[in-house]
C-alpha cells in the first residue's frame, strides 16, 4: 500500500522597509555589527514599541494578491522564548488576530491544470538578532542590527502532497513577493526562510505525526529535507515505530536531518496579549487604497504576454519570471515591433541561453534590448538568415559593434536576389549531372541534396526559402 | 489549580531551591485558583478587551532616526568584542 505525504509551509519573510518594525533604526543589509540598533530593539527597560506604517501596508498588499481577507481590526502578542539574540525575552507577534487570513495560492500541475493551495494567515512579526558561533570555543558573538526588522510569516495549509508541490508552490510565492515589491527576498541573506511540517499517512486516513524542519535554506535544500524526512517516517513506520512529534534541522552539508530536542522543552511560548500595543485599525478605505495600487501579478503577465503578444505559455512564463526580464521583453518588443514571437525566441532561448552560460545577469547583459532588435530588424527584412543571425549574436556578445558592421565585417549579408542564387544553383547543377538526372527520374529526395549544396556554394548567406523555390523551378528543367 | 513551578522557572530562566519551590508553589496555584474566579463570569455577548484602553495604535512613518550609538549602548554589556555581544556558548 502506498504513502500519502502531508506537507504545510511556514515562510518568514523580511519587509524591505527602511526602518525596523517598532523602532526608527535602518533595516540596511551588511552594516558593521549592532551599529542599527537603539533602546527600544535592544529590548531596554521601559522603551515602547511603535508599529511602521509601511510593514503594515506591505502586509495587507501580500495579502489582498493570495485573495485573502484583511482583518480590519489584528492584535498583537508576546511569543516568550529566551535565546540570546533576542534581547527581551519575547518576539512581539500576532497569535490570536493576524492581519491577514485565508487565501489561496495557485500552482501549475504536470497535466497542465492548476492546483490551489490555502494560506491559513499572514501575521507581523519581529526578527530576532543572529547568533555566530563558528570558529569560537566557549563563547558566542551576537549581533542585534536584525533585531527588530519586520517580518512576515505566511502559513500554509497542509495541502501540498509532495516535495514537488511544495517547491512549486514557494517558488509562487517568492515570485508574487518580488512582483509585489515588498521584500528582497533574497534566499541567501535570509530575507525569504522556509520552515516545512511533514508527515505521511495511509490515503484516507487522518493526518499522521508531524515533524517540523527548519534551516533549509535554497529551494534545493528544502527538495532534499522533504523527500529525506518523508524516508525517515515511512521507515519509521514500516519497522513498526512511531514518528515522534519535534523540530529537526536540516544539514545541508551532510545532507541529513537531526532532532532539535534542545528545543522542544522551550517550545512552551506562553503567548499572551502585548500590553505595549493597542489594537491594530485599519479602515476598509485604507485597504482598497493598497488594492487599487497593486501591480500587475505574475499570472496576468504570463496571460497579457499570451494574448497580447501570441506567446506560447512556455515562453511568457520565462519572460515573467522576473519584473526585469518582462521590462526587457517589453522593451524590445517595443524596439521590434514587427514580430514580439521572434523577440520572445531571440530573448528567452538565444539571449538569455548566452548569458546564463557566461554566468551573467540580464543587468549585466553586453546586448541591449535595442541592440538585438536592431539584429531582428535584420532577421525580419531578410538581410540575415536566423542561422547566421546567431553568430551575428555571438559577436555582439563580445564588441560594441552593430549588428549591421558585424554581417557586413563577416560576409554573412544573406543572398535573396534571385538571380545571384540562380547562378549559384546552375553552378550546382553543373557539377552534379547525375543527381540532376535522378530527380528528374523521379527521386524527389534528391532535392535535400541540392538545397544542401547550395548553400553550401554559398557559405550559408542564400536565402534558404528563395533557394527551395528557385531549384524546384530550375530542377524542372 | 497545581502549578508545576519548576517548569514554570525553568521557562523563565529563574533558579530556584527546592525550599523556594515548595514555598512558592503553593502561593503561585492560590493566586491563579484567585483569578480563576473570573472564569465564572457570563461573558456571552461581550467583546473580548485586547487593551484596557479603547486606543487604536499609532503608527510610525518609515524613516531612519536612529543613528549609530553602538558605543553608549553597549556600555552595559557585560562583554563585546569587535562590536559584537560575546555571550555563552549557544549553539543547537
Amino acid at each position: 500500500m502506498s504513502w500519502e505525504v502531508v506537507i504545510g509551509l511556514e515562510v518568514h519573510c523580511q519587509l524591505n522597509t527602511d526602518t525596523k518594525a517598532f523602532c526608527g533604526c535602518s533595516t540596511q543589509f551588511g552594516a558593521e555589527p549592532n551599529t542599527q540598533t537603539c533602546p527600544v530593539c535592544l529590548g531596554m527597560p521601559g522603551q515602547l514599541p511603535v508599529l511602521n506604517t509601511v510593514a503594515v501596508d506591505k502586509t495587507i498588499l501580500t495579502g489582498l494578491a493570495i485573495n485573502a481577507h484583511i482583518n480590519l481590526e489584528s492584535k498583537f502578542d508576546r511569543k516568550n522564548y529566551f535565546y540570546p539574540d533576542l534581547p527581551k525575552g519575547y518576539q512581539i507577534s500576532q497569535f490570536a488576530v493576524p492581519i491577514v487570513e485565508g487565501g489561496y495560492i495557485d500552482i501549475p500541475t504536470k497535466d497542465g491544470g492548476e492546483k490551489r493551495l490555502g494560506v491559513t494567515r499572514i501575521h507581523m512579526e519581529e526578527d530576532a538578532g543572529k547568533s555566530m558561533h563558528e570558529g569560537l570555543d566557549a563563547v558566542s558573538h551576537i549581533d542585534l542590527n536584525r533585531s527588530g526588522v519586520p517580518l512576515m510569516e505566511i502559513v500554509s495549509e497542509p495541502d501540498m502532497r509532495s516535495a514537488d508541490e511544495a517547491i512549486a508552490y514557494l517558488k509562487q510565492l517568492h515570485q508574487l513577493i518580488r512582483f509585489l515589491g515588498v521584500s528582497g527576498a533574497d534566499m541567501e541573506k535570509g530575507q525569504f526562510r522556509c520552515d516545512a511540517n511533514i508527515s505521511v499517512r495511509r490515503p484516507g486516513e487522518p493526518f499522521g505525526t508531524r515533524t517540523e524542519m527548519k534551516n533549509m535554506n535554497s529551494f534545493r535544500f528544502i527538495k532534499q529535507a522533504i523527500e529525506f524526512e518523508v524516508l525517515r517516517q515511512i521507515e519509521i513506520i514500516e519497522d513498526g515505530g512511531e514518528v515522534v512529534q519535534e523540530s529537526r534541522l536540516w544539514d545541508s552539508v551532510k545532507s541529513e536531518s537531526r532532532s532539535m530536542r534542545s528545543k522542544e522543552e522551550a517550545h512552551d511560548y506562553r503567548y499572551f496579549p502585548e500590553p505595549d500595543l493597542p489594537p491594530l485599525r485599519v479602515s476598509q478605505q485604507e485597504v482598497d487604497a493598497i488594492r487599487a495600487g497593486m501591480p500587475e501579478l505574475p499570472g496576468q503577465l504570463r496571460k497579457r504576454f499570451e494574448t497580447e503578444y501570441g506567446l506560447s505559455s512556455y515562453d511568457a512564463d520565462v519572460l515573467t519570471q522576473t519584473l526585469e526580464v518582462a521590462a526587457w521583453y517589453e522593451s524590445l518588443v517595443a524596439a521590434h515591433p514587427a514580430d514580439p514571437k521572434r523577440c520572445a525566441n531571440w530573448m528567452a532561448n538565444e539571449l538569455l541561453g548566452r548569458l546564463n552560460e557566461a554566468g551573467k545577469d540580464l543587468s549585466e547583459s553586453p546586448v541591449s534590448a535595442a541592440r538585438l532588435a536592431e539584429l531582428l530588424d535584420r532577421i525580419g527584412d531578410n538581410s540575415v538568415s536566423g542561422k547566421a543571425a546567431k553568430d551575428v549574436l555571438d559577436a555582439m556578445m563580445e564588441s560594441d559593434d552593430s549588428a549591421d558592421a558585424i554581417i557586413e565585417a563577416k560576409g554573412l549579408k544573406q543572398v535573396s536576389d534571385s538571380g545571384a542564387i540562380d547562378a549559384i544553383i546552375k553552378e550546382v547543377m553543373d557539377a552534379n549531372p547525375a543527381q540532376v538526372e535522378g530527380y528528374r527520374g523521379g527521386k524527389d529526395k534528391l532535392m535535400g541534396f541540392f538545397v544542401g549544396q547550395v548553400m553550401k556554394a554559398s557559405r550559408g548567406t542564400a536565402n534558404p526559402g528563395m533557394v527551395n523555390q528557385r531549384l524546384k523551378e530550375l530542377l524542372k528543367g | 489549580m497545581d502549578i508545576d513551578v519548576k517548569k514554570v522557572a525553568m521557562l523563565s530562566r529563574i533558579r530556584l531551591t527546592e525550599e523556594e519551590a515548595a514555598e512558592l508553589g503553593p502561593q503561585l496555584s492560590s493566586i491563579i485558583g484567585y483569578v480563576e474566579q473570573l472564569s465564572k463570569i457570563d461573558t456571552d455577548g461581550v467583546a473580548p478587551t485586547a487593551h484596557p484602553h479603547d486606543a487604536a495604535m499609532p503608527l510610525r512613518a518609515n524613516v531612519v532616526t536612529n543613528t549609530n550609538r553602538r558605543d553608549e549602548l553597549q556600555a552595559c554589556a557585560p562583554k563585546t568584542e569587535s562590536g559584537l555581544y560575546v555571550v555563552p556558548k549557544v549553539i543547537e
